[in-house]
């Protein structure tokens, strides 16, 4: 009896590159390399060839040389004495800025809304499923636009704030006033909220090239300690109701720990609000925000909920019910189940699309630009680019530093995920 | 006995009583009033602030669209004919822009005396996308065909479109009305021909470019069917798109030219700046769309690939497009691929923005399905290898029917994402109907200071587009839906 043995040992043949198993994927990524290869070698041959033809060189030179342009919104000293680099750092704060605080009201919008959404109130239910779908729906641009344009078509000017002898003696009230206890101003050249003031500063120092405030140090410090000093004293708390089965009470201590130190230290520093105020044409004092970081800052944070929503409400409802009735069954309340139960396990579900919303929301800053918000597409791929001419410079670094951008939020993100995700044994 | 207990039950129903209607509280209109909206303290709270949410914007906003005005020609006569019906001070929207720009928002600068060529391919487009949208169903074929035809008649004729061109398009629907009943399948070569008819309509020109172009993927088949027998596949197709890209940089255009002198048929060329609007908006759309799926699946694979380079250049691509925002990328279109290709190639803008739009969504696509692949039980994979299946049969006929029907709502949602970010296509000059258009018309000495009516306008338009687009991914799912749960 002959069994069929090993496959015939042949010699190596060329076909065989293609129809053996064995050497076919090599063939392929051999193939593969080779075509990259050349694609990036006509690019480069080619990039090379055209900045020669225009007598351009690659070099970022040009990010030490004066920039010479103003810019609205700077969160760190600049004037158009500085550098194109000065300035990119400048727009870089301001995408930095309006991205973070995006994060922040999309996602107290988002959740309320999610919530609500599931609520068993039909009404609410109704009207929170439009808000969803309408803002889903419609380009994020805009609600850019049209924020800005209500903003800035709609609002009184500073001369209607004016309250005059006449008036008064007349019993008229002004065109307009100012919202929040007097204290916020929105005109049509911008808004005017109260600014920080402290009698007593502690100045700041210079780290890097940003200059940090040291009475906002003090202040995170200080919390800071206040929230470590709490946690050891409910720890403590906690070990002598273990101990004698007797909780001691900890509440108004807890309060004192927590606020007393804070409030001390504004009264230290001598912590004031300057309201802003109109004098002759304009209001002086207080910061103006600018309507474009204003309109901007809504329509992102109105548009992203709508995402954040959707997200929510799916990591809800992904908790089966029995989860719900088993904490019941265990005697929990409401709302520690929702705390103790539901919430961590959605989270699980809630957070990897919730990563991705606050990409697509840093990256959507750069649409900015619609309302000349003068951002980092603004200031290095806007007039950076224009003035200087270096645009493949330009492009290539912005792209870079919003990958960057990119990446850093996702590792973070990435970083808290894995604490919430469950731990696989 | 007997007789004293029958006398101790002194009564026996011997029918049923008709049930008792429930009492008011559990019936009918209170029922549902007191489960869905007084159920409990914070539902009567939410009730009251959900009522008092609608009052404000009905009470804000039901006068501004009561006193509309269609007929005036400036925003300052809209405000008076709502001054002189509804008082001083009373406000009303001013629909008479929308009535006397409409064109600039649907055609941008598209010539007037052509504009039923954008007419009628928007119609085709449908008829083109029928036979993949429902695909095999008689019955939705008609009705679709049938609603194109209708749509023609009545469009082509307000665009004044010219006699010959009107009879042949409704003879072209009427015969693909007749295919859709005798062979339903044969549906899908209008739907291949379709691109090529319809960069004819809209760009115009000779209709020997886009034939000729379209030769070139019958090169590359002939090349294929020809060859792989004695070649063998693979190396044939290889030989094919080899013979494809020859054929295209080098024979097309004198062929092409050749053609149009000895048989000349060409409609009125159109340049790409003319173009604007939701026509703008809807061209790059579709065609993104179109292209990005394919592109997506590939890149998709090509991540999910045992081979190193291949992933590696997968991965390197998609978290590039991902990192950076589609302005930027839009930006190397119009300023940088000047830099990248070869010295004096100048191609057109639409085209350049079409190909970084695919890009873009195509590698958002490829994390959508990389999803659903992931999603996809080992099982199956091992199944295929265990039926003898090579990987790209494998992947045709087990992995990917599978991983496709379970990342379809976040397709879909990527889709409506492309369409949507087609807006932006405003930050290189090109006229969108929310940037583009509002601004020009915004710009106008008549029309300055109106800012609600073209917003919602343009946004009611998007809006029924995009939440169509979601509707319809229901519709697949639940059509697609094979678990029994």
């Amino acid at each position: 009896m002959a069994f069929a043995s090993d496959a015939p040992k042949d010699g190596f043949r060329l076909s065989m590159l293609i129809y053996d198993t064995r050497y076919r994927s090599y063939t392929i990524q051999i193939v593969v390399l080779v075509l990259f290869a050349m694609a990036v070698a006509w690019l480069l041959n080619n990039t090379a060839q055209n900045l020669a033809a225009r007598g351009k060189e690659f070099n970022f030179d040009f990010l030490w040389q004066r920039a010479g342009y103003d810019i609205g919104q700077q969160l760190i000293p600049y004037s158009n004495d500085d550098t194109h680099f000065r300035a990119l750092l400048v727009g870089l704060v301001n995408t930095l800025v309006v991205a973070f605080w995006g994060c922040v009201f999309a996602t107290i919008l988002g959740v309320i809304i999610g919530v609500l959404r599931l609520s068993n109130n039909w009404l609410i239910g109704r009207l929170m499923t439009v808000y969803v779908e309408v803002f889903r729906n419609v380009p994020l641009l805009l609600w850019i636009l049209l924020s800005y344009v209500i903003l800035s078509e709609t609002t009184p000017q500073p001369r209607d704030f004016r309250v005059t002898d006449e008036m008064i003696a007349a019993g008229e009230e002004p065109k307009a006033s100012m919202i929040l206890f007097d204290t916020v101003a929105v005109t049509n050249r911008g808004t005017n909220i109260p600014a920080p003031l402290f009698d007593r500063s502690l100045g700041s120092i210079q780290i890097g090239f940003l200059p940090v405030s040291l009475n906002l140090l003090a202040f995170i410090a200080v919390i800071i300690a206040s929230v470590w000093a709490n946690r050891r004293l409910l720890a403590h708390a906690k070990a002598v109701q273990e101990a004698t089965g007797d909780r001691p009470v900890t509440w108004w201590k807890s309060l004192l720990i927590l606020f007393g130190p804070v409030i001390a230290l504004k009264f230290a520093l001598g912590l004031h609000l300057e309201i802003p105020e109109l004098k002759g044409f304009n209001f002086q004092g207080g910061i103006l925000v600018a309507h474009s970081f204003t309109a901007l800052l809504i329509a992102l944070s109105l548009y992203t909920a709508a995402f954040i929503a959707e997200i929510v409400r799916a990591g809800i409802l992904a908790i089966s019910r029995g989860q719900t009735e088993a904490a019941f069954a265990l005697g929990l309340r409401p709302n520690r189940t929702m705390s103790l139960i539901i919430l961590p396990q959605a989270l699980r579900v809630i957070i990897p699309p919730l990563i991705s919303q606050y990409l697509n929301l840093t990256k959507n800053t750069s649409l900015g630009i619609a309302v000349s918000y003068l951002d980092l597409r603004g200031t290095l791929g806007g007039i950076t680019l224009n003035q200087t001419g270096r645009e493949l410079e330009c492009m290539l670094l912005m792209m870079l530093i919003y990958l960057s951008i990119s990446l850093i939020i996702s590792a973070l993100m990435n970083l808290y995920n894995r604490t919430v995700q469950l731990k696989a044994r | 006995m007997s007789e004293t207990h029958a006398q101790t039950v002194t009564y026996v129903r011997d029918s049923m009583l008709p049930p008792a209607p429930p009492p008011v509280g559990e019936r009918g209109a209170v029922k549902w009033l007191r489960e869905n909206l007084f159920s409990s303290p914070l539902n009567i709270a939410l009730t009251v602030l959900g009522v008092l949410i609608v009052w404000w914007l009905v009470s804000a906003s039901l006068p501004w669209w009561l006193n509309s005005v269609w007929n005036a020609s400036s925003l300052g006569q809209c405000r008076e004919i709502v001054a002189a019906s509804a008082g001083e001070g009373a406000t009303g929207a001013c629909w008479a822009m929308v009535r006397e720009r409409w064109h600039q928002f649907i055609f941008g600068f598209y010539p007037p005396s052509e504009w039923w060529r954008p007419v009628l391919a928007f119609g085709l487009l449908f008829a083109a996308l029928a036979p993949v949208l429902f695909a095999g169903q008689k019955r939705n074929l008609t009705l679709i065909l049938g609603g194109v035809l209708a749509y023609l008649v009545v469009t082509l004729y307000l665009a004044g479109a010219p006699g010959v061109a009107f009879a042949l398009s409704l003879l072209l629907v009427a015969g693909l009305l007749v295919v859709a009943q005798v062979a339903p399948g044969r549906l899908l070569w209008f739907t291949l021909i379709f691109p090529a008819l319809c960069f004819w309509l809209l760009w115009g020109g000779s209709i020997w470019s886009p034939i000729v172009a379209m030769a070139g993927f019958g090169v590359l088949y002939a090349v294929f069917r020809f060859g792989s027998p004695f070649i063998g596949l693979a190396p044939a197709a290889g030989a094919g798109v080899v013979a494809a890209a020859l054929w295209w940089l080098y024979i097309d255009h004198a062929i092409a030219d050749r053609l149009q002198a000895a048989l000349p048929f060409a409609i009125e060329a159109v340049r790409s700046d003319l173009f604007g609007g939701f026509l703008l908006a809807i061209v790059i759309g579709v065609t993104g769309i179109a292209f990005s799926l394919p592109i997506g699946i590939l890149l998709a694979l090509g991540r999910q690939s045992d081979m190193l380079i291949v992933k590696t250049l997968s991965v390197g691509f998609i978290e590039f497009i991902r990192g950076v925002p589609l302005i930027t990328l839009l930006f190397t279109a119009s300023l940088l691929l000047q830099y990248f290709l070869p010295p004096g190639t100048n191609f057109d803008i639409i085209l350049r923005v079409i190909i970084l739009v695919t890009f873009f969504a195509a590698a958002y696509l490829a994390e959508v399905i990389r999803g659903g692949l992931a999603a996809l039980p080992r099982g199956q994979y091992e199944a295929a290898d265990a039926l003898g299946l090579d990987y790209w049969r494998a992947q045709r006929l087990i992995i990917l029917p599978q991983a496709l029907k379970i990342s379809i709502p976040s397709i879909v949602s990527t889709f409506i994402g492309l369409f949507k970010d087609t807006t932006l296509v405003a930050f290189v000059g090109l006229m969108d109907p929310l940037k583009g258009v509002t601004q020009i018309v915004r710009a106008d000495i008549n029309w300055k200071g109106i800012y609600w009516e073209p917003y919602i306008f343009v946004g009611a338009i998007f809006f029924v587009i995009c939440f169509g687009m979601s509707r319809y991914s229901m519709y697949l799912e639940r059509k697609l839906k094979t678990d029994h749960r």
